[in-house]
């Protein structure tokens, strides 16, 4: 296998707490993602998914601490400069935020919110940079490309909204797209269509896609592979259809019940709500939701094992551990 | 409106504007009420009034003797220069330091700032005027001031009625290093007040959209930080300042009426200020029109910059 594009190991960010206090909202994260490939990191609010997207890009909070590693293509991010930084931001790694009816600038026109970066970074003229643009716009599917470059952006509904914050990230020709719960602000057929440019995408040009989404059934459709973060940690991973097939975190199954459309006992919500920033429990940070949970969970934080080739989970307890076929 | 309010002030503008002995002739007053129109009703008062001022006649000055007319087209221009540079001044200095204050937030940039901010709005105005003639320009002779010229200089020609522009397009130079002299304190003063307003807006709005998505997503693109701040945060921000100006600059233009009086500048605050104390209605009333005017290109000027600066609020 070739070397991962990204790679993320033992990252940990603290953030600063009202009070001065170092707080873990990411507490020693692997993942790799290559190219071409689409990573899913699944968590509910909270779960530090997030934040170790923010980092990636160096965009984290005023005052955060960072250790560990990240790598893009090599090089590690955690030690560039401001300067540095800037170079790789919307160059090498994009970012599609949550929301697309606030993500784009709502007074300047289209054009220049996908032109200014492919400009800055590459020097391109103006005339070839709107070009581009126009070009973009059409792979996105928004008609009339042309028009729509002198357009702002109330002039579009939610989901051509979200294509155009997708394009602006692709602008500058970035080479890993990290896109943060890019479809849940939008209805499910506008979802739906955003999932199936974005997995046209990373075949047509080999991007890699880190999606961040709380939705297990969005990156069921488009991940290559799954991340379940918990907590600030990793609690399982492995391949999607291995994941969804055969989840042996407690947490997982959780979150595949809470899916409306999770077959025999649809829309049953985890108990409970993640622990708040400073305040994760003993132990693993799940047992005091877990209907698993035995009296040795609370002492140790479980280690993350492989269960099976590719296939990492950290519960000890594993209550799901008769399924044999993914063991083979 | 302030028709009615000036004929309720106590007082009688006979008495006001007739000396001890006159005011006791009863011929010398109903003369003089005769002569103003004063014998009349009110209602026949007000439509004379009105009648007069759709063809350009705002009546007689009891006290200058001019037509108000004239008397306003010379004052217009004196008040209009010192509120728009104290204006200009105001907009630089409060939007600069508001800007510069809410990207050091918390550090030592935004808290000396904040004590010039709060100076500047609880300072009142005409005790600063007087400090600042006194030490100024009286003790330390670093600015000249009293007047808009030097005394005996003579005025540029008259194209705008601002003397620093008129002098410009004379191509005299000594006249317009004069006129701007003698313009920089008292606009300065006046323009403390809304250098102090402007700073908190103006902090508070960039502070409100440095929080924004999309000026996080200005920053994902790997822009430097001067282009974000330039092109994304502080569009959105003047939408606000704006109000804040054009609330402040009529507020700077009822500042004038002390400025002026210390400053001997004579412009439309001395004049209202004089006009009222005379009780010299035609005079006031026609302060309050032009003030009126003023107030209403103000508000569409801001209306207009609100189209330009923000694309969802123009017409299509």
């Amino acid at each position: 296998m070739t070397a991962p594009l990204l790679e993320v190991s033992g990252l940990r960010v603290r953030l600063p707490s009202r009070t001065g206090a170092m707080l873990p909202a990411v507490d020693g994260v692997d993942l790799t993602v290559h190219a071409g490939e689409v990573l899913g990191v699944a968590g509910e609010s909270g779960s530090g998914k997030t934040m170790t997207a923010l980092a990636t890009l160096g965009l984290l909070p005023h005052g955060a601490r960072t250790d560990g590693s990240i790598r893009l293509a090599g090089r590690e991010l955690l030690t560039l400069s401001d300067k540095q930084l800037r170079s790789v931001r919307g160059r090498e790694v994009a970012m599609v935020a949550q929301d697309p009816r606030t993500a784009l600038h709502p007074m300047l026109s289209i054009e220049r919110q996908l032109t200014e970066h492919l400009r800055h970074h590459h020097g391109v003229g103006r005339k070839a940079a709107r070009d581009e643009a126009a070009d973009l716009l059409d792979q996105v599917r928004i008609p009339d490309p042309r028009a729509a470059l002198a357009r702002y952006p109330h002039e579009f509904s939610g989901g051509m909204r979200q294509r155009i914050a997708i394009a602006s990230a692709l602008a500058a020709r970035p080479s890993l797209l990290i896109a943060d719960e890019p479809t849940t602000a939008l209805d499910v057929t506008v979802q739906a269509g955003i999932l199936r440019l974005l997995d046209r995408l990373r075949r047509e040009r080999g991007l890699a896609v880190l999606i961040i989404t709380h939705d297990l059934g969005v990156l069921s459709s488009i991940a290559d592979r799954l991340v379940v973060m918990y907590a600030g940690r990793v609690v399982e991973s492995g391949t999607t259809a291995d994941v969804l097939a055969s989840a042996r975190h407690p947490y997982t199954h959780g979150l595949l019940d809470a899916l409306p459309e999770g077959g025999s006992a649809a829309m049953r919500p985890i108990p409970g709500s993640p622990p708040a920033l400073g305040a994760v429990p003993s132990g693993c940070p799940f047992h005091p939701r877990c209907a698993s949970a035995r009296d040795t969970c609370a002492a140790d934080v479980p280690a993350l094992l492989q269960i099976a080739p590719g296939r990492l989970s950290a519960c000890p307890v594993d209550p799901y551990a008769p399924v044999r076929e993914v063991v083979s | 409106m302030s028709f009615l309010l000036t004929q309720a002030v106590p007082g009688d503008p006979v008495t006001a504007n007739l000396g001890q002995r006159a005011s006791e002739d009863p011929d010398a007053v109903a003369a003089f009420r005769a002569a103003n129109g004063l014998d009349k009703s009110l209602p026949e008062q007000y439509l004379t009034y009105v009648g007069n001022l759709l063809t350009g006649d705002f009546g007689t000055s009891q006290q200058t003797r001019n037509p108000v007319a004239s008397d306003l087209a010379e004052k217009v221009p004196a008040t209009m220069e010192l509120a728009l540079a104290a204006i200009l001044v105001a907009v630089v200095l409060g939007v600069g330091f508001g800007i510069v204050a809410a990207l050091y937030r918390d550090r030592w940039p935004d808290q000396v700032l904040r004590v010039l901010s709060l100076s500047g709005v609880s300072v009142p105005t005409f005790w600063l005027a007087l400090i600042a003639y006194y030490w100024i320009s009286f003790k330390l002779d670093l600015l000249p001031a009293g007047g808009r010229l030097s005394p005996g200089a003579p005025t540029p020609p008259q194209v705008t009625g601002f003397y620093t522009v008129d002098s410009l397009l004379a191509g005299d130079w000594a006249t317009f290093g004069d006129a701007v002299s003698r313009l920089v304190l008292p606009a300065l003063v006046l323009a403390s007040f809304t250098v102090g307003v402007l700073l908190r807006f103006t902090r508070a709005a960039v502070l409100e959209v440095l929080g924004d998505e999309y000026v996080r997503a200005a920053r994902a693109k790997g822009l430097p930080e001067l282009t974000v701040v330039r092109r994304h945060v502080l569009r959105p921000a003047l939408l606000s300042v704006v109000t804040v100006t054009g609330v402040a600059f009529a507020g700077l233009l009822s500042g004038t009426v002390l400025v002026e009086q210390i400053f001997g500048w004579r412009g439309l605050g001395a004049y209202a200020y004089t006009s009222a104390l005379a009780l010299d209605l035609p005079a006031i009333m026609g302060v309050s029109v032009v003030v009126a005017v003023i107030y209403i290109l103000i508000n569409l000027v801001v209306d207009l910059l609100y189209g330009v600066i923000d694309p969802r609020l123009r017409l299509s």
